[in-house]
């Protein structure tokens, strides 16, 4: 028996009828069409599928689409802007903080809410442990960690910008 | 790995999730934060006939303060709340800590205190803690409530004394007294893994300089969270020193039955549970009557 949703995914309307045992990872890859939130071990552990419900970061893995009927999701597909990438992303492509991309979009939205919870992040130990839920095997995460504290710079100055 | 079907059931209060419950009590999954469940759904570990979600259930999600220090926090309760709730924080800091020690943030959004508590995975950290803190589970089945002290609760791995039929409502807190110290260790294969062993403790030092309350609560090394029983009367009138701590360590190291597994042998658990405990003892001493911590 399949059951209505819908959601509010990166600003727009989504609905369709699903089974309950639908996760909400596969709800935004095959019924939203949008495939940029990876699957990886689908138990929680690597991250992939890190998405931001009503702000937060949560698995989408470990999560029924019918559970988030009514919510407001962010995907990676949310992220860049009228004008181009979003500060976040930027900062990844310049500090090479990706090689095959299978989790960036996992570590850009960790990374998102970590940096709106603390827009002074500046610590490197700080910014390790934080993302140490999101597994990547290419790069060693030394780019992930530079490009992070970089991406928290620049929205600190663009914050004072907007202010002055 | 994807869930099995599964009927699925959205109460709205807990009088409807035990009216739920009792249509099919030995083929329900109750799903709190799921971070456990929904792994466990996803392997088909777990294929229950009927999924009960509690979380649009009105009543389980909220951290109440009563007179004479006692705290309620509802099983709903998110883990991360243990960590960003200020009042919370300065009642049970212990608790806080133990929350900071369970896997990731994104985890912590939504795994809930009932949850992990229910769950009785000998690896995790809210037991423990709530062993430490002598704190008492609330549950609810059809006839009546019960109200389980944590030391009877847990019954072995992955086993509470949760019966068919019932749900874990509330944990009830005593705040320990004023001044008691608390410190909460683990050691993990890296930060936000599954604790290899960890250790829960609390400690008062009276105004005599001697222990009047001493507790510990290990995790990760049986079945269920050890708490040792003789604690009070190896320690309490004692001086709070490093060489009574490392005794204690030495004990409790001695008495756990850890279990090998690929990330550590027996041995090694019982040699780190050891230390730990020593370690967070000395730790709790150190902040008791709000000492500069160690």
């Amino acid at each position: 028996m399949t059951r209505r949703v819908s959601m509010t995914v990166n600003g727009r309307p989504v609905e369709a009828d699903v089974e309950p045992r639908r996760l909400l990872a596969d709800f935004l890859r095959e019924d939203a069409h949008l495939y940029g939130t990876h699957l990886g071990c689908e138990h929680g552990v690597c991250g992939a599928c890190t998405i931001l419900l009503d702000g937060e970061p949560v698995r989408s893995c470990l999560m029924l689409a019918v559970q988030a009927d009514g919510a407001e999701l962010t995907t990676v597909e949310g992220l860049a802007r009228a004008d181009g990438l979003h500060p976040l992303q930027e900062a990844f492509r310049e500090h090479h903080a990706l090689q095959c991309g299978f989790c960036t979009p996992g570590f850009l939205l960790t990374s998102l809410y970590l940096i709106r919870e603390q827009p002074d992040l500046d610590d490197e130990d700080e910014i390790r442990e934080a993302l140490s839920g999101n597994l990547c095997r290419c790069t060693g995460y030394q780019n992930i960690v530079d490009a992070v504290r970089d991406a928290a710079g620049r929205l600190r100055q663009e914050s004072q910008t907007t202010k002055g | 790995m994807k869930p099995p079907p599964f009927d699925y059931a959205t109460p709205r209060s807990v009088d409807e999730v035990v009216e739920v419950l009792r249509e099919a009590p030995d083929e329900s999954s109750l799903l709190a934060g799921g971070q456990s469940l929904m792994p466990l759904l996803n392997m088909r570990m777990a294929q229950p006939r009927v999924v009960v979600d509690l979380n649009r259930a009105e009543g389980l999600g909220a951290i109440e303060l009563t007179g004479e220090g006692r705290v309620r926090i509802g099983s709903m309760v998110r883990q991360r709340r243990l960590e960003t709730d200020q009042e919370l924080r300065d009642r049970l800091p212990l608790l806080t800590e133990a929350a900071r020690h369970i896997a990731h943030v994104p985890i912590r959004m939504r795994g809930t205190v009932g949850g992990s508590l229910a769950h009785a995975d000998p690896a995790a950290e809210l037991p423990a803690a709530v062993c430490a803190l002598e704190g008492r589970l609330l549950v609810r089945g059809t006839e009546v409530e019960r109200t389980i002290p944590a030391g009877d609760f847990f019954l072995g791995a992955l086993t509470s004394a949760i019966g068919p039929g019932e749900l874990l409502v509330a944990v009830a807190i005593d705040t320990p007294p004023k001044g008691t110290g608390w410190a909460f260790h683990e050691v993990a294969r890296t930060h936000g893994a599954f604790a290899l062993a960890g250790a829960a403790a609390l400690l008062h030092v009276g105004e005599d300089g001697g222990i009047d309350l001493a507790r510990l609560a290990l995790l990760g090394v049986g079945s269920v969270p050890y708490v040792p029983d003789w604690l009070g009367e190896m320690a309490v009138g004692e001086a709070p020193d490093e060489s009574l701590f490392r005794r204690i360590g030495e004990r409790a190291g001695d008495e756990v039955a850890p279990f090998d597994d690929v990330h550590a042998s027996a041995d090694y658990r019982r040699r780190v549970a050891g230390v730990l405990s020593a370690r967070a003892l000395a730790e709790a001493a150190g902040r008791s009557n709000g000492r500069a911590s160690g």
